[in-house]
């Protein structure tokens, strides 16, 4: 275990003010490949790391487009192309009456979308491995502590200085993520 | 101006979210203990064994129905719905609460609902699940259900898309699908909190596969929150169509009583009155036998019980506009129908559903009853039973009578439709009960939230 390479070096934090905080610091440094890890959604999280807006509202709306169209012409090709019936003159594209099942397939189409894309795909689950869980003390971030890591990818990455810079920012431990 | 949420709670006479103490951390290990060490197994078990003998009816009915047709029934010309459709009816409004409190109350920024959103939306699940049943048996031929689906097959034709009927099958197969989704995205940062918890290899093993390798990271944050909100944002319409799609299978057809405009909105605010009811219905025994006070407050009953008052006021001028159009419309037929509601054999119910969801229900504008917890809960047994009469009301005291005082005739239910009502009970309670031992019963990340914010603000947020 212990020749594994460095995935990155990792600090534990208590309180969320001070997790995001020490994310600005880190961020002001110059450190691009990092990651920050909540057990909860933060406010201002986003902006201490610096994010993009998510993609996720622009997938959801080409899927409720694609779940939209695709009800409307399932039911105009069954009643007025593939089988026609005239009963007493009445229009076959009678729209109307298709917009109920139109609106059930947007909103299926684009829930569908939110989870595959917002939920699952854009945050590459599902991923069977990942290193930092390799740090024993890295289970509490899913119940109440915060981990910030610097990532051994980085171009100014140097495992004895990102250890000391992390250590500057007061943090409950600092831990090496091997991979 | 009140310059904190406390003052203003104070002033508004609100009650704290979560008792003084809960903590982030704390809470996290209330709730998680009950999934990964199962405390009151024996209680458990005994409502398991009830609900077994549910689920033993439900098995003897359809195995009844299945060999001999839907003619076991009590179903015939003219009352070819009889209560199983009304169930399904019942059964699908049950679940609209769920969603109501999930989505809607996100999007209105309700912080209470955090405590209730998870086993609200198990209870959707399950009662769609219910729902879906009744449908499906009605079918005769069950094993055809596919039929009801548009593929291209060998006979060429398709299912008549403009048939509420139709619309029907699309309506609740996108709930019961949007419901899980939502329901199951939500639970793949809890199913990680388990995973990390959890001491027992078996238990490691399966909250790790069903958390799909969450790590909490911002990015995911970022990702999870914003498709979230959406989710929320498409099952806040879509609630709303599925009892508007279910009320057309009524209004559009022409038998006086069912061919109203008012039903819609008076199906949706029937659902979330019962749905509501169901909450508290549930609510208050789980957080009795799991000693949840401390996160599922008087503050929740309290709102659960307004929002049964002001759907049930919507309810009751849905009753006032159908009685008045009955008069107004001075059509015979449906002037008939009302006074045949009123006076005629099926009177009982009639006056059932007014007694209870018109006077009844006044009971909650009084605090002290709002705030009763054995009151509230009483009285959420004794709507819910209300809502269903109401179903029967509509569905059956409505065909039984209609154009042709020749073709008229009565309805009665046979065993087996009771053993199948019972039996969806069974499967409600089991489903239910298997959620509250494997599932975290509240959202854990949300209420780490709410756990947070309300140390600063004494139990409000």
């Amino acid at each position: 275990m212990s020749d594994a390479p460095l995935y990155g070096v990792m600090a534990e934090f208590d309180e969320p003010e001070h997790f995001l905080a020490a994310i600005r610091r880190t961020r002001a440094a110059g450190y691009e490949h990092m990651d920050a890890y909540s057990p909860n959604p933060l406010e201002g999280l986003d902006e201490a790391m610096q994010l993009s807006k998510s993609p996720v509202s622009r997938i959801v709306l080409i899927g409720a487009l694609t779940g939209a169209f695709t009800g409307f012409f399932l039911q105009y090709y069954a009643a007025a192309l593939d089988f026609p019936i005239n009963v007493g003159g009445r229009p076959l594209n009678s729209w109307v009456s298709f917009i109920p099942i139109t609106f059930e397939l947007t909103v299926l189409f684009a829930c569908l979308s939110a989870l595959g894309f917002g939920v699952l795909g854009l945050n590459g689950l599902p991923q069977p491995y990942h290193p930092v869980f390799n740090v024993p003390q890295f289970g509490r971030a899913s119940r109440d502590r915060f981990f910030v890591c610097i990532e051994s990818k980085d171009a100014q990455f140097d495992a004895a200085d990102a250890r000391r810079f992390l250590e500057g920012l007061d943090p409950l431990g600092v831990y090496d993520v091997l991979e | 101006m009140p310059d904190s949420i406390e003052e203003l709670s104070r002033i508004e006479d609100l009650l704290p979210v979560v008792e003084p103490g809960v903590t982030p951390a704390g809470l996290t290990d209330q709730i998680a203990d009950i999934t990964l060490k199962h405390p009151n197994t024996k209680t458990w078990l005994l409502f398991v064994a009830l609900a077994t003998v549910g689920l033993g009816a439900l098995t003897a009915g359809f195995a009844a129905l299945l060999l001999r047709g839907v003619g076991v029934w009590g179903i015939d010309i003219p009352v070819g719905w009889g209560i199983d459709i009304a169930s399904f009816v019942w059964w699908i409004g049950i679940g609209h609460a769920g969603t109501l409190i999930s989505a809607i109350l996100l999007l209105l920024h309700q912080g209470w609902r955090n405590s209730i959103n998870r086993f609200a939306e198990a209870m959707t699940l399950f009662a769609v699940m219910c729902a879906g049943m009744y449908p499906l048996a009605h079918l005769g031929r069950p094993y055809l259900f596919y039929w009801l689906l548009p593929y291209p097959n060998n006979m060429s034709v398709w299912p008549q898309f403009r048939s509420p009927l139709v619309w029907d099958v699309f309506a609740v197969s996108t709930y019961f699908t949007v419901s899980l989704i939502f329901w199951y995205s939500a639970l793949i940062p809890d199913f990680a909190t388990l995973r990390d918890k959890a001491t027992r290899r078996s238990h490691q093993y399966v909250y790790g596969i069903l958390s799909l390798g969450w790590r909490g990271s911002a990015r995911h944050w970022q990702n999870f929150e914003s498709a979230y909100l959406l989710l929320a944002g498409f099952a806040t319409p879509l609630v709303l169509s599925v009892h508007t799609v279910v009320s057309f299978d009524f209004a559009v057809a022409i038998v006086p009583g069912w061919h109203s405009s008012i039903f819609p909105p008076y199906f949706v605010a029937g659902a979330i009155y019962s749905g509501f009811a169901m909450v508290v219905m549930l609510a208050v025994p789980v957080r009795k036998i799991w000693h949840l006070e401390n996160v599922i407050t008087m503050r929740h009953l309290d709102n659960a019980a307004k929002v049964i008052l002001a759907t049930g006021l919507i309810v009751d001028y849905g009753y006032l506009m159908e009685a008045f159009m009955s008069w107004y419309g001075a059509d015979t037929y449906d002037s008939y129908m009302m006074y045949n509601r009123m006076t005629g054999p099926y009177n009982p119910v009639f006056w059932a559903v007014i007694i209870i969801n018109v006077v009844g229900v006044q009971a909650l504008w009084f605090k002290s009853v709002r705030r009763n917890v054995l009151a509230l809960w009483v009285m959420s047994w004794v709507i819910q039973t209300a809502m269903w009469f109401e179903r029967y009301m509509i569905i059956i005291s409505s065909l039984h009578r209609d154009y042709l005082p020749r073709s008229w005739g009565m309805y009665s239910a046979t065993v087996y439709d009771w053993l199948v009502f019972c039996g969806s009970w069974g499967l409600f309670l089991f489903c239910f009960l298997l959620f509250l031992r494997y599932v975290p019963m509240i959202t854990m990340f949300e209420m780490r939230q709410t756990a947070h914010k309300a140390a600063s603000t004494g139990g409000y947020a």
